[in-house]
């Protein structure tokens, strides 16, 4: 069987990244698992711009910014296989993998990094009844469609949620001649970046409507039409306010999910909130040696912060295997969410293994306006920062010091609270 | 006076920012941005809003199978313009190898910006 110190799951930014610091923290037996026949992940579909102003202080496109990643494993001559699917993984780290040229295969790995992703949500998870014609697609195969394929999906479309790749296809599908007739969003606000709302959606004219559902689709080989109601506060929708939409397609961007079917498989303890895997401040799993990054830890907004989560990953991954694969017993310093957060990335901190400075990633549930993200140590509030406003579909983050661990040597708990004072 | 409340777009953070104009239209005050990009954006989408437009092209000849090349404007155009840069690079194809940065286009639909690729195929 062969051995590699460290095998990441997915050659996509979170992947990518991994490696790159992996490498740069000084090992040297890294291998990358990918299955698609590029590295670059679903950054290669991704062809609109703003990408990388916060890791390279300049506006990129999604292909631009694989390839500055790209780039530094080339440099590094890390190794990297493609087309090569991951089947299983065992507790004990081996991987099983098969491809085209090398058949199937067993590899040990000393460190596991899981970078595999998110999927979309598609229609069979929405309960929407009527037939199941041609002509509904998620935004993300839509967006595959036309950006690589060189092919337009539909004329007339209808998009189902407000989720940033469903505001991107809007322009997208705008752009190359389709008429967007309308985006309608089941929640009061929008699962998107503003910044998409304004740029994708205002600038073309198109509706948003919010608290809004598809209630039937029609036509039997392909879609004819589409009709959406208002919701309730319970998110039924209200009879007589039936809106009909003549149209061919109807896409979807309805939410993310990470990709954990190896991780389960594996046993690695999963989060019910985020569906990603449970990790501590090194980002590791719940079985030592093994981490996590990326959307397939939580689904994130922004690459850049893929790219920083996922260095923080290798770098953890290399510490492991230099140190001979430590799996004595960590301290673990629970992390609770109160008033607003749904959960915490990540859910234990060992003060031990705290780096200068800690990130701690979450999303609050609702939109909150006018409050402090505060940071309490025990009873101590070491951190209050105002925020004007927060919202589900924008990432929140906290940068806990190292000097507040080490000021306080019987920490038991942490608490990050959303507040009004 | 008049006031015009944006949500920032350099970024994704997406900063809200109030801009108030005197009578004759001249930027009296811009608030709420949070860096330079922020105060610049404010100004320019008051007065000359524009956009970095992005699409792709067709590619022939491309060693692993590729059929598009992403490309952009290689500066930002402005925002009224957007569709005519569209339409002018419609039908157009290049031959792989194609680098990033290679310019596809000069000079599209007349804004003086060229389009340049976004994507390496060999």
């Amino acid at each position: 069987m062969e051995n590699y110190d460290i095998v990441i799951i997915g050659g996509g930014p979170a992947g990518l990244a991994a490696a790159v610091s992996a490498y740069d923290a000084g090992a040297r037996s890294i291998l990358i698992l990918e299955r698609d026949k590029k590295l670059g992940g679903i950054l290669e579909q991704c062809i609109h711009n703003g990408f990388g102003l916060h890791t390279f202080k300049e506006e990129l496109t999604g292909p631009e910014y694989a390839q500055r990643y790209f780039d530094q494993v080339l440099e590094r001559k890390i190794e990297y296989r493609l087309n090569t699917m991951v089947l299983d993984i065992s507790a004990e780290k081996v991987i099983t993998a098969m491809s085209r040229t090398d058949g199937l295969f067993e590899i040990q790995a000393g460190s596991v990094i899981l970078a595999m992703g998110c999927r979309e949500r598609s229609r069979g998870s929405l309960n929407i009844p009527g037939y199941r014609p041609a002509g509904i697609y998620t935004a993300g195969t839509a967006q595959r469609l036309v950006n690589m394929e060189g092919m337009m999906p539909g004329r007339e479309v209808v998009i189902l949620g407000s989720g940033d790749i469903g505001l991107i296809m809007a322009r997208r599908m705008t752009l190359e001649g389709a008429k967007v007739k309308v985006v309608a969003e089941l929640l009061p606000y929008s699962g998107g970046l503003r910044r998409n709302i304004v740029q994708c959606l205002d600038d073309y004219d198109i509706p948003l409507k919010l608290s809004h559902t598809v209630i039937d689709i029609e036509g039997k080989e392909r879609v004819e039409g589409i009709t959406i109601a208002e919701v309730d506060e319970k998110r039924r929708p209200i009879p007589g306010t039936e809106e009909h939409y003549t149209c061919d397609t109807l896409l979807l961007s309805v939410g993310l999910i990470p990709e954990n079917e190896l991780s389960r498989g594996m046993g690695v303890k999963i989060n019910p909130v985020t569906n990603g895997p449970s990790v501590n401040e090194s980002l590791e799993t719940s079985i030592p040696g093994v981490f996590a990054a990326g959307n397939v830890l939580h689904v994130h907004d922004l690459v850049d912060f893929v790219s920083e989560e996922a260095a923080s990953a290798g770098r953890n991954a290399a510490a492991y295997v230099q140190a001979g694969g430590n799996e004595e017993a960590r301290h673990e310093v629970p992390v609770a969410a109160e008033g607003g957060p749904r959960y915490t990335v990540p859910v234990t901190i060992d003060p031990s293994r705290v780096p200068e400075s800690l990130t701690v990633r979450f999303r609050v549930g609702d939109i909150i306006r006018n409050h402090f993200v505060s940071v309490y140590f025990d009873q101590d509030r070491v951190l209050h920062i105002k925020r004007p406003i927060m919202a589900p579909g924008e990432m929140e983050e906290v940068k806990l010091k190292k000097q507040f661990f080490d000021e306080r040597p019987n920490l038991a708990k942490i608490t990050i609270r959303v507040e009004e004072k | 006076m008049d006031t015009r409340n944006l949500i920032c777009i350099s970024c994704p953070l997406g900063c809200p920012i109030t801009v108030t104009l005197n009578g004759s239209g001249e930027i009296e005050k811009v608030e709420g941005y949070s860096c330079p990009r922020g105060e610049a954006y404010a100004r320019k989408e008051v007065t000359n809003p524009t956009r970095i437009v992005t699409s792709t092209v067709r590619v022939l000849g491309a060693a692993k199978g590729d059929v598009m090349v992403s490309c952009k404007t290689k500066t930002d155009v402005p925002k009224g313009k957007i569709f005519d840069v569209i339409k002018g690079i419609n039908g157009i194809s290049v031959t792989a190898p194609v680098h990033i940065g290679d310019v596809i286009l000069q000079n599209v639909a007349g804004t003086g910006v060229d389009i340049v690729a976004t994507k390496e195929i060999r």
